[in-house]
């Protein structure tokens, strides 16, 4: 057979090749080839067979069955044959073969080979691809060489123990004894690994830690050393000496001086001195000043030498080299917590690094502009990134929108900012939005009741051209059903009124339900938008009517739902519509840990839920409504449950809803039925934090509300330190008769400009002669701080007759509501 | 450091070191990504970007990107300096380096990369000492060579007459043996006996 051809015929053949499959083809054949040449067993050309082997595996193409034949190579005595198979083993295998543990055998003589080339192949071979199996096996060879005095083999040695450390944690005590004159060596290539291998020790065991801090000095040394001495022709690089081992060493003891003072204290000196007297012209020293501004950052350093890294960092934001200023920017973003003035006086810089047309840089400078923005400066930074956001890349549009929205949230100076802002927003990013800003931002829009018309307003010029930005389109879809009323008449102090008939918000309204870009969700909102309407609008009511029940067909289910539902409401529910529909209810801010359903929900399923909740169920508390609700005296009372009064749309405030299913709540101290989304969520807010509220009772007298017939019934008030408008009123009911109380129920109507909650009582009866009490908890929300004012009603058992009482509570001290 | 490569601006791999387990499979997918990746950048950026959970610096050289992927705590600018320092092993080795020195000679590569790297991290930071190690792991290369050629000969009834090795001492101790500098003498039997030395 003849000769295998050699590997660079090959790599020339190959690269004639005009097209993939020729090439394939040639391939093919060699591998033929190269197959039969294996299984003749020829140990000529095996070399030379892998090494074509290999060539084509970077090409590429398969080359698992040269992997035998990679271990043939290495049991071989030449060392030309070693040093191909090595290689073929590192390229060829890997850990998840069972193949490579055949090695294991061979490496192991070859470790204890006469020739420290070979010996060297096999740890290179062993620390750059040795499975934990190997690992443990060879461990124990590897601590030899870490002793000799060959520095050839012992720098590998070294390296090769950190791979054994990084891949069988448990083998470390084991070279323990053999670090105990690493660093006394004067082999630069030594003492580099071995403060790779030191670093790795300290980095996963606290305690080679605390017994490595004695190096600190000897570190210190080396480090002065290299930076002292004259040039050396061996390890300079563009006059700086071995950067490579001055880095390691600044890394190290990064390491050995975080949280331990007198370590941080032995190497501040040096710091200083490497920080001044580095040659920053070039990439190598700026790679050095780098690795000292992170070891200063993270270790126990003085003032004086903080303030000289971040001047540091400053320097590099301004040097033309793009790969600096990155840099400066990642180190920025992890010291911008500690040191938060320092980086704040290179702000304006950082906002230059906005503009630069490197992605990388763009994505630093973004994170580090939300980092520093605060209440001083908002406003100017909120222009630059609203700029940004304007002119940047796609992938990065969601987490400006995300950041922007946080810190307007946080630092707002007004709420016409805040909603100049975030509508601003929702136009230019608006599809890159996420999926919760929508809530929020109905959510905050319903808060500045002040601003409805303003911000209807806008958000009507805003889709009037465009409604395809889905988030933009559903927040003034929802703002234009509750505040329809608003635009139409043209009420807004802000800006110039538009004239805007109700035909026209009906048309925008139509053409978002019929446009091709509408998303479900948004169609959604625009059909609940026109019902809405219909309360509002006086004209267009058969429009509305017409469209709803053209949706009644729609294929879409939650669109047919909703018209059904609405149609319904037309035809044989009309005189709960305009309840149903009502201005909703002034949402409790919520914090991100707070149960944030409930604001989602509101915003859209309200209505929706309410259909849900036919009239069967609704006039069974009825009677019980009406009967509160006359003694509020002056209400217009229809006998449905939403028993507002429609001819006051404009009601801010809290809704009787509210009310009626706070006593819903009391009638029985059962569990909340699903629908009950009128909880005002800071309630349970208030609920879920620990301690509940902060005791201002000490200003606040209790009050005496009921005493009759031998009940009486105490109110104690305590204050929200969070929420000025919230009244926690905690009930005790006391029997001073001779027999007990039984099926006690305690309810309560507040005013329309209130909201109520009442917890579950302690129990439902009360013992006899004093001898104990019922509690319960009311919580008042007063946004407006009006006078409270109660009326309660009392049912229970006594003596064999059911006991009924009315009457109010006039006798509020001033400091529970004010 | 968990991985080099080293590609043609058409994307064509011409080294690819990997210090982390990965399958066939995963190698060539993150392959493929990232030369994408790094191919599409502009001239103008800067060479660090962020891929997945890593660091990846890269640096062009002529018609060839080297590309590294390095951990959280790793320092880019002196990974800059690795790539720096190995492009000038090449080329104090090859005697200015060009993408063809590489592709006809990739195994060669692979051993200076192996005497400057060992496990993701720099072994010896001296240039002089990689090329030393080397230079004398290519003559034990060629030696057995040699010596298994000579014993070819040797054993060869045809060609034996008082075949005469000169022996020398070598400088470099370390080897244990006795590098053989007999290339003349072989070269001339060689060309008796009408065989030629080639690899």
């Amino acid at each position: 057979m003849p000769a295998p051809i050699r590997l660079r015929e090959l790599i020339r053949t190959i690269r004639t090749a005009r097209t993939q499959a020729e090439e394939r083809e040639m391939i093919q054949k060699e591998c033929a080839a190269i197959r039969s040449s294996f299984r003749e067993e020829d140990n000529t050309y095996r070399c030379r067979n892998v090494a074509k082997l290999l060539y084509m595996h970077m090409l590429g193409y398969p080359a698992h069955f040269g992997q035998l034949e990679c271990l043939k190579l290495i049991a071989s005595q030449k060392f030309t044959d070693k040093r191909i198979g090595y290689l073929g083993a590192m390229l060829l295998l890997d850990e998840r073969q069972d193949v490579h543990l055949l090695m294991t055998n061979c490496i192991k003589n070859d470790l204890n080979h006469s020739t420290q080339y070979v010996q060297g192949l096999a740890l290179c071979t062993l620390g750059c691809m040795g499975s934990s199996e190997m690992c443990r096996d060879l461990a124990g060879e590897v601590e030899k060489l870490l002793k000799t005095s060959n520095s050839y083999l012992r720098k590998k040695a070294a390296l090769c123990a950190v791979h054994v450390i990084r891949k069988v944690p448990e083998l470390m005590e084991m070279f323990l004894p053999a670090t105990k004159n690493l660093l006394n060596e004067k082999n630069h290539g030594v003492l580099h690994t071995s403060v790779v291998l030191l670093t790795e020790m300290c980095e996963r065991s606290p305690d080679m830690l605390s017994h490595f801090r004695k190096l600190v000095p000897q570190l210190v040394r080396i480090l002065k050393n290299l930076i002292m001495s004259g040039y050396s022709p061996e390890h300079d690089v563009s006059g700086i000496s071995d950067p490579f081992l001055q880095v390691r060493i600044l890394r190290l003891l990064r390491i050995l001086g975080r949280n331990d003072d007198d370590s941080s204290e032995a190497m501040n000196d040096i710091l200083a001195q490497v920080a001044t007297n580095t040659e920053t012209s070039k990439n190598v020293g700026n790679a050095i000043l780098y690795e000292t501004v992170l070891t200063i950052m993270d270790i126990k350093s003085e003032s004086g030498l903080r303030v000289l890294a971040i001047n540091i960092l400053g320097r590099f934001l301004l040097n033309n080299d793009k790969n600096i200023r990155y840099v400066a920017l990642t180190s920025l973003l992890k010291t911008v917590q500690t040191d938060h003035n320092a980086v704040q006086r290179h702000r304006s810089t950082i906002v230059d690094c906005l503009k630069d047309l490197d992605v990388s840089i763009k994505r630093r400078a973004m994170e580090l502009s939300f980092a520093l923005v605060n209440g001083n400066n908002i406003r100017g930074m909120m222009k630059e990134l609203l700029y940004f956001l304007d002119s940047c890349e796609p992938e990065f549009k969601a987490d400006c929108a995300s950041g922007i929205f946080l810190a307007a949230e946080k630092y707002a100076p007004s709420k016409r900012w805040h909603i100049d802002t975030i509508m601003r927003v929702l136009t230019t990013a608006g599809s890159y939005v996420r999926d919760d800003a929508v809530p929020n931002l109905i959510q905050l829009i319903t808060n500045s009741m002040e601003m409805h018309a303003y911000t209807v307003q806008k958000l009507y010029k805003a889709i009037l051209g465009d409604y395809s930005q889905q988030p933009l389109v559903q927040v003034a879809s929802w703002c234009m059903g509750e505040y329809g009323d608003l635009l139409i008449s043209g009420q807004c102090e802000e800006e110039e009124p538009v004239q805007v008939t109700e035909e026209e918000v009906l048309d925008i309204l139509e053409s978002v339900l019929i446009s091709n870009m509408s998303a479900s969700v948004t169609r959604g909102y625009a059909l609940t938008a026109i019902m809405k309407l219909s309360t509002r609008f006086t004209c267009t009511v058969n429009r509305i009517k017409k469209v709803v029940s053209i949706y009644g067909s729609s294929i879409d289910v939650e669109l047919q739902q909703r018209a059904v539902e609405y149609n319904a409401l037309f035809k044989k529910y009309d005189h709960m519509r305009s309840a149903l529909l009502e201005r909703m209810p002034v949402m409790e801010k919520v914090t991100t840990n707070g149960p944030t359903e409930i604001v989602q929900t509101n915003g859209e399923t309200e209505p929706a839920v309410l259909e849900t909740k036919p009239p069967p169920s609704g006039l069974q508390p009825t009677s019980q409504a009406n009967d509160l609700l006359d003694l509020l005296g002056g209400n217009d009372i229809t006998p449905v449950i939403p028993t507002a009064p429609t001819s006051k749309p404009a009601s801010a405030g809290g809704e009787l809803l509210d009310l009626l299913g706070d006593l819903n709540l009391t009638a029985s101290p059962a569990p909340v039925p699903a629908p009950q989304i009128s909880q005002p969520p800071f309630l349970l807010d208030g609920l879920s934090s620990q301690p509940l509220f902060n005791d201002i009772a000490a200003g606040i007298p209790s009050i005496t509300a009921y005493s009759k017939n031998g009940l009486k019934i105490e109110f104690t008030f305590e204050r929200s330190n969070t929420n000025p408008s919230v009244t926690v009123i905690t009930i005790q009911a006391s029997n001073s008769t001779e027999l007990d109380m039984t099926d006690f129920v305690f309810q309560a109507a507040v005013p329309k400009t209130f909201q109520l909650q009442l917890l579950s009582p302690s129990s439902s009866s009360i013992p006899a002669f004093n001898t104990g009490t019922i509690t319960q908890v009311i919580k008042v929300l007063n946004p407006q701080k009006q006078q409270l004012r109660m009326r309660i009603k009392l049912t229970y058992n006594h003596k064999g007759s059911a006991m009924q009482d009315l009457a109010e509570v006039n006798n509020f001290p001033p400091q529970s509501w004010q | 450091m968990q991985f080099m490569l080293l590609f043609s601006r058409q994307g064509k791999l011409r080294l690819q070191k990997w210090y982390v387990p990965l399958s066939d499979k995963e190698k060539k997918k993150i392959t493929r990504e990232l030369v994408q990746t790094v191919l599409a950048r502009k001239p103008k950026m800067c060479s660090f970007l962020e891929w997945r959970d890593l660091k990846i610096v890269y640096k062009r050289y002529a018609s060839l990107y080297f590309c590294c992927a390095i951990e959280d705590q790793d320092n880019e600018l002196i990974t800059l300096e690795i790539i720096h320092r190995y492009v000038e092993l090449l080329d104090k080795y090859f005697g200015s380096v060009c993408e063809l020195d590489i592709i006809f000679n990739f195994e060669k590569a692979y051993f200076i990369l192996d005497e400057f790297l060992l496990g993701g991290e720099v072994q010896e930071t001296s240039k002089k000492n990689v090329l030393k190690a080397i230079e004398q792991a290519d003559l034990l290369q060629e030696v057995n060579f040699s010596f298994t050629r000579i014993s070819q000969i040797l054993f060869n009834p045809c060609i034996i007459t008082g075949a005469y090795l000169f022996l020398q001492r070598s400088s470099a101790e370390q080897f244990g043996y006795f590098t053989v500098n007999i290339d003349v003498y072989v070269q001339w039997k060689f060309q008796q006996s009408g065989q030629k030395i080639c690899w």
